[in-house]
């Protein structure tokens, strides 16, 4: 500002005058002006640097959490033309293996061609052991990400075999060698007795019972191979049984077997689904897949886990099915969503290995990417001209699609299909669950277990919790406020505020652990004591106040103005020592000598001993400094003027109190609820202490609750990183912060405008 | 009448008054009895309470002998104990009183603690003879003093076995502190050594630079280093067993006797014999072993003195990093910033960013200081530990920063308090006398604001000692292996992980296998914490106040 540097001095001093521009004194002014400015750059650049940081916290989580919300992408590569594809017969199937080096091709020829994905060269080709004379009809894998694989002959005979990859180090580079296998022998198995070619095929397995089923035409064959292993001397000995189920009158689509070989679907007909159960060998039911007359099922395939099947129609349609009990207790194979792809029929559907997605191609060469939970279509993406069959990789990231001729390698990058909007807002149908829900559940033991990541129970609990916890504090801290700053007297005062204020600073972890170690089973053992001692404490001051009011005068005009809270002190002890001295009896009387069972018997109602009640008390403990300090500010500024002339035109001071001060106080009381609602709502080690932490939905005030923060606290450290669990965790980080930010900001606004108020009257 | 009166009363508003007088005599009861409860049961965790000696005789068991500590008593009633399954008779009064007995002996009965009916024990004694034993493992033994015992042979019995044992324990302490520097400094030393040695050797490869005169350094230092474990293992075989020489036999209330080595003794007293004198000693001890001492038993006995430490590291390295920045930004804000509008607007957001809920801080330093910035540091200067992280896994350094990230509005809205507090008339006096702007501002305006910046660091300090949930994230554990400052290269370990006070509170509190005998623990170091944020925040606002007090003299 005041530059010295610049300033010039006039050489034609008088002589008696300091010369202020010796070159010492010259430099020593630069010195100094280079210092004012360096230390203005300084300030400058650290300053923002800080507010930076701090605004950085927003950038951050959202860049984190942004992911979750992109879709898919597709990257198609050059097409490849290897020589082998002129003379490999009709593609059947295609598939990858884990480490997207080696494809399988197996076509009608009955070979398993092996081939690099990068650059479509051979690399095995094995003949599968047909009989003689008879060619491949039809092609069935067990459940996504097993091995295996049936083909069904064109002389009523299947085979199953298995494709392997061993991965190996020679001269310290990673070669994978391909391999087929025969794990049920190379002998087929018949399937129809009258030697019809099976139309369609499918097998499951489980460790001790093979179940394969074929048809040809409307004819069903299924086959029972239970195989057990003489613990001594290592034979296998393998039971074959037929397994007789009543016949189809249609021709047969396709069929699933469910991995717990309960349930067998047959699709057939236009669109017709009938499901067997194999417990029982009995018809279940038979279920009309589509409404529209038009239409017909093209394609179907089983999501990882075999419960849901996915159909696919000549409309470009695809929908989710599974089987869910009915009200009446009765399994039922139910619609449970619906997509929409383009308009083309549904050439092949194709389950993800590890998540509950699933990719289609249409018979216009469009890929669609799906997710069946989160019901999110990700990507149609056109990649081929016309029908083509294809493989996706195990990681789900690499496709190969052969039409025409060629082969189109697909890079597929989708990270986080798992996560939408709705699934994380709204019911979400889950399998194995017979209605739509609720449900927070992001890790379990199984394998093929799906995060279930619901933000609506947290949400639910942080809102119950936040809701308790205002109930107690909210008119506990505002009149105290009010009576702190309007009819304390002021000696009082100055000793009331800082001991409030110190609870304020209190650490939350302290409180988290009373209310968990001390709280929460001192509540349960005197439960009438603490709803008595709520009913009677407003009494007991009412008494108390009114016993005062007549006392005689000379004793009454000792106790000078402001001092009723103090006077009061006694008899709240008195009464919570009564209250809880009464419990007991109470209990006895009233509830059978134990309340708690009382509640929970004859009530019905859940009560754990951690519940929203404890966290009420203890979290309304934390958040009553809050809003104490800010209300009782806002209520003792108003300025002085206006109660005066209330009091002048002969209110009495409550009157003064509730038409004249809260009223003009009122915005301030208002943000200060908000601040506490900002500070209830982000609490962490209050609720992950004092409540059990299970994520339910109950308004129940004797049930537990999760919160946002705590599910944080709780799930992060153990999240894997950059996966969606871990930015579905941010993103709750975000709502947090979002929310009270947004809170605190709207309380900040209206105290502003308020103290402009103040200041012009 | 009296009905009018009443009505009028009403009609006053008096109620309305009383009721909110009422409401702030709550929370200050609320307040004050919260804090009770914890010093209560925090302090009188130390005191070596009486021992009982009882015969208990459940309706239909037989009978069998009690010794132990009484923690609590209640009154319950019958009808709660009978469908709890005891054998309540179905006539009799209608509460029962029911104990929580501390007895102690997990080796033999399994658990430390019981529950029992206090109409159904006679016959209570508190004999002179009775001792507490204090061990390394499996919690306290209650009984009596059979004999003591060196390799095997019986060298005192009866009234002469206890000062023998005194005496013993005290040389069993005393070997116990030299077992533990030499395995926790020495070793540790040396296992330090033998990693800096691979860590070279594998830096050197990445570098290429693996040549065999390298090689045959290393081996060299590294056989030396060999060769002084080598040396401190046979000290160490040799301490152990010096250490494992005494053992003593004691019999439990059942007459059941066993067999304790009495290195695994820490303190054995006979707490029924004390004088209030010896006892107020013994108190004091106590209390400073709980201070000074590491924990034992998954954390449920000993000390905290590690918790300690690394709360006082991380918020001192806190306070060193917060300080600066925040009055930096306060500064900028206040003296450089042109007021306006913006400026409004960040004034603002600092001021709410103190009320974002601390688990989104901890979420952030996660993510951006351990995985982002640690992992970059990880890969460009610790190249030759990984794949194991030294700065991308959750450490003291990230826990600090985290904390400083969360307490900076703290100090940014104190110190401009502070600014905004010192009189334009000082600012202006000294540019008028040609004083540039820096010179203004580190001459006369930061030392009149420096109480403010005081203020807002121990303000800073106090939240951040107490905040738990980010650091759950950022980098404490429920016990580290040492302490982030020893004698060992770099000296401070800010990669490490560390124990802390409120965690401490948490883990042992609801993590820990043995709830019950935690929780007096737990009670001692809450009334710890409290002690140190209230002292903190006492002292800043008796700062405060004294700086209000200076500005008031110089504005008039």
């Amino acid at each position: 500002m005041n530059d010295l540097a610049n300033s010039t001095m006039t050489t034609t001093s008088p002589p008696k005058r300091i010369d202020f521009n010796t070159p010492e004194l010259q430099r020593k002014r630069r010195i100094r002006a280079l210092k004012d400015r360096l230390t203005r750059w300084y300030v400058l650049v650290g300053g923002l640097a800080v507010l930076g940081a701090i605004t950085l916290i927003f950038f951050f989580l959202a860049y984190v959490v942004a992911p979750l919300f992109q879709g898919a992408s597709l990257t198609k590569e050059d097409a490849l033309a290897p020589a082998w594809i002129q003379d490999a017969g009709k593609p059947l199937m295609i598939s990858l293996e884990e480490q997207n080096q080696v494809a399988m091709r197996v076509s009608d020829k009955g070979q398993a061609l092996f081939f690099n994905v990068e650059t479509g060269a051979e690399l095995k080709r094995v003949d599968l052991p047909l009989p003689a004379g008879t060619s491949v009809a039809s092609i069935g894998e067990d459940q996504p990400g097993s091995p295996l694989v049936i083909l069904g002959l064109s002389n009523g005979q299947s085979m199953v075999f298995r494709h392997t990859y061993k991965v190996s180090y020679p001269d310290g580079k990673k070669t994978i060698t391909p391999a087929v296998e025969y794990p049920y022998g190379e002998t087929p198995i018949v399937l129809d007795d009258a030697g019809r070619p099976l139309e369609h095929v499918a097998l499951n397995a489980t460790d001790s019972t093979l179940v394969v089923a074929g048809s040809a035409g409307s004819h069903l064959n299924v086959l029972s191979l239970s195989r057990e292993e003489n613990m001594m001397t290592g034979e296998v000995t393998s039971e074959q049984k037929r397994i007789e189920l009543p016949q189809m009158t249609e021709p047969v689509k396709a069929i699933f077997i469910d991995p717990r070989q309960q349930w067998l679907y047959v699709i057939n007909g236009r669109a017709l689904a009938d499901v067997f159960s194999l417990r029982d060998n009995s018809l279940n039911g038979r279920y009309k897949l589509l409404e529209d007359g038009n239409a017909e099922v093209t394609a179907s395939t089983q999501l990882v886990g075999g419960i849901s099947l996915i159909v696919g129609n000549s409309k470009g349609g695809l929908a989710q099915w599974f089987m869910a009990r009915d009200p009446d207790g009765e399994q039922r194979f139910k619609q449970i969503r619906t997509f929409q792809m383009g308009t083309t029929p549904i050439v092949e559907i194709s389950a993800e290995e590890r998540r509950k997605g699933f990719t289609a191609l249409d018979a216009a060469g469009n890929f669609g990417v799906f997710h069946s939970t989160a019901h999110r279509t990700l990507l149609v993406d056109p990649v081929v001209d016309g029908q083509g069959v294809y493989g996706m990789s195990p990681r789900a990231n690499r496709v190969i699609v052969e039409a025409g001729g060629k082969l189109q390698p697909l890079m597929l990058d989708n990270p986080h299909p798992e996560v939408s909007w709705s699934a994380l807002w709204s019911k979400v149908w889950y399998e194995n669950y017979d209605e739509p829900k609720y449900v927070w559940q992001s890790t379990a033991a199984n394998t093929d277990f799906e995060p279930k990541m619901s933000l609506a129970p947290l949400t639910f609990g942080t809102l119950k919790a936040a809701f308790y916890a205002m109930l107690l504090a909210a008119p506990l801290a505002v009149a105290a406020a009010i009576y702190t700053a309007y009819f304390m007297a002021p000696s009082l005062r100055r000793k009331v505020k800082p001991v409030i204020e110190l609870m304020e600073a209190m650490p939350t972890v302290i409180l988290g652990f009373f209310a968990g170690l001390f709280l929460a089973p001192y509540v349960e053992g005197h439960l009438p004591g603490i709803f008595s001692l709520l009913m009677l404490l407003p009494i007991g001051i009412l008494v108390a106040g009114f016993i005062f009011s007549r006392l005689p005068e000379s004793l009454r005009l000792r106790v000078p103005d402001g001092w009723e809270s103090a006077i009061l002190i006694p008899v709240i002890l008195f009464v919570g020592w009564l209250s809880l001295y009464m419990s007991p009896y109470l209990e006895t009387w009233f509830f059978g000598g134990d309340m708690r069972m009382w509640i929970s018997h004859d009530l019905g109602i859940t009560y754990d001993q951690r519940n929203a009640l404890v966290v009420g008390l203890a979290m309304g403990f934390a958040v009553i400094p809050n809003i104490y300090s800010i209300a009782e500010d806002a209520v003792f500024s108003v300025p002085r003027g206006l109660t005066l002339g209330s009091l002048a035109l002969g209110a009495t001071p409550w009157q003064t109190m509730t038409r004249v001060v809260i009223l003009t106080a009122s915005p301030g009381i208002f943000s200060a609820l908000m601040i506490g609602m900002g500070r209830a709502v982000g609490e962490t080690m209050i609720v992950l202490m004092a409540t059990g932490n299970t994520p339910v939905m109950e308004m129940n005030l004797f049930e537990g609750l999760r919160t946002l923060a705590a599910n944080v606290a709780v799930e992060m450290p153990e999240s894997e990183v950059g996966g969606s669990h871990y930015r579905v965790l941010f993103l709750s980080a975000l709502v947090l912060l979002l929310f009270t930010f947004i809170m605190n900001t709207l309380a900040e606004l209206i105290r502003q405008r308020l103290r402009k108020k103040y200041s012009s009257l | 009448m009296k009905q009018n009166s009443l009505n009028g009363w009403f009609k006053s508003g008096a109620p309305g008054v009383w009721i909110s007088g009422g409401a702030v005599s709550i929370a200050v009861i609320m307040t004050i009895g919260l804090l009770a409860v914890i010093a209560v049961r925090g302090l009188g965790h130390f005191w070596p309470a009486d021992l009982i000696q009882a015969n208990y005789n459940v309706p239909g068991q037989a009978n069998h002998i009690v010794i132990g500590e009484v923690v609590q008593k209640e009154e319950v009633p019958r009808e709660r104990l009978k469908s709890a399954g005891l054998p309540v008779p179905d006539q009799g009064p209608e509460f029962m009183t029911r104990e929580l007995i501390k007895v102690g002996n997990r080796d033999l009965n399994g658990n430390d603690f019981t529950w029992i009916v206090g109409e159904w024990l006679k016959d209570q004694t508190t004999p002179a003879n009775l001792m507490t034993i204090e061990r390394r493992e499996w919690g306290n033994f209650y009984g009596t003093l059979v004999n003591v015992k060196q390799d095997g042979k019986v060298i005192a019995e009866g009234e002469a076995a206890w000062p023998e044992l005194q005496a013993r324990v005290d040389r069993v302490n005393k070997l116990a502190a030299q077992l533990k520097t030499l395995e926790k400094s020495d070793i540790g030393a040396i296992n330090a050594g033998l990693e800096r040695i691979r860590l070279h050797g594998r830096k050197l490869e990445l570098e290429g630079k693996l040549d065999a005169a390298a090689q045959a350094d290393m081996d060299a230092d590294r056989a030396e280093l060999n060769a002084r474990y080598q040396d401190i293992e046979a000290r160490l075989a040799d301490l152990h067993a010096q250490f494992n020489r005494d053992a003593l036999t004691a019999r439990d209330g059942n007459g059941k006797e066993i067999e304790i080595g009495i290195g695994k003794v820490v303190h054995a007293y006979q707490p029924n014999a004390m004088g209030t004198i010896t006892k107020i000693g013994f108190y004091f001890s106590k209390v400073w072993e709980f201070l000074s001492d590491d924990p034992r038993e998954a954390n449920t006995e000993g000390g905290i003195f590690p918790a300690i430490f690394g709360t006082v590291m991380m918020t001192l390295i806190m306070a060193m990093i917060v300080t600066p920045f925040g009055v930096l930004a306060a500064v900028y804000l206040r003296e450089y910033a042109k007021q306006n509008t913006l400026t409004r607007v960040i004034r603002i957001a600092v001021n709410n960013l103190a009320g974002v809920p601390a688990i989104v801080y901890g979420v952030f330093g996660l993510g951006f200081f351990v995985y982002v910035l640690g992992g970059s540091v990880d890969r460009l200067f610790f190249a030759e530990a990984l794949p194991a992280p030294t700065f991308g896994t959750p450490g003291l350094l990230w826990a600090s920063l985290t904390l400083a990230l969360l307490a900076v509005p703290v100090v940014i809205v104190a110190t401009e308090e502070g600014l905004a507090r010192i009189p334009r008339t000082v600012r202006e006096g000294s540019l008028a006398l040609g004083a540039t702007k820096a010179e203004t501002l580190w001459k006369i305006v930061l030392p009149m604001a420096s109480p403010a910046m005081m203020t807002g660091m121990i303000l800073a300090v106090a939240r951040a000692a107490g905040e738990v949930a980010p650091l759950m994230l950022v980098g404490v554990v429920k016990l580290a292996p040492s302490l982030p400052l020893d004698g060992n290269y770099p000296y401070l370990h800010l990669d490490q992980k560390i124990m802390h006070l409120g965690f401490h509170i948490y883990d042992v509190g609801f993590q820990s296998p043995n709830v019950e005998a935690a929780r007096p623990l737990v009670y001692a170091t809450a009334l710890l914490l409290v002690l140190v944020i209230a002292t903190l925040n006492l002292s800043a606002v008796w700062i405060r106040n004294h700086l209000r007090e200076k500005y008031k003299a110089l504005d008039s």
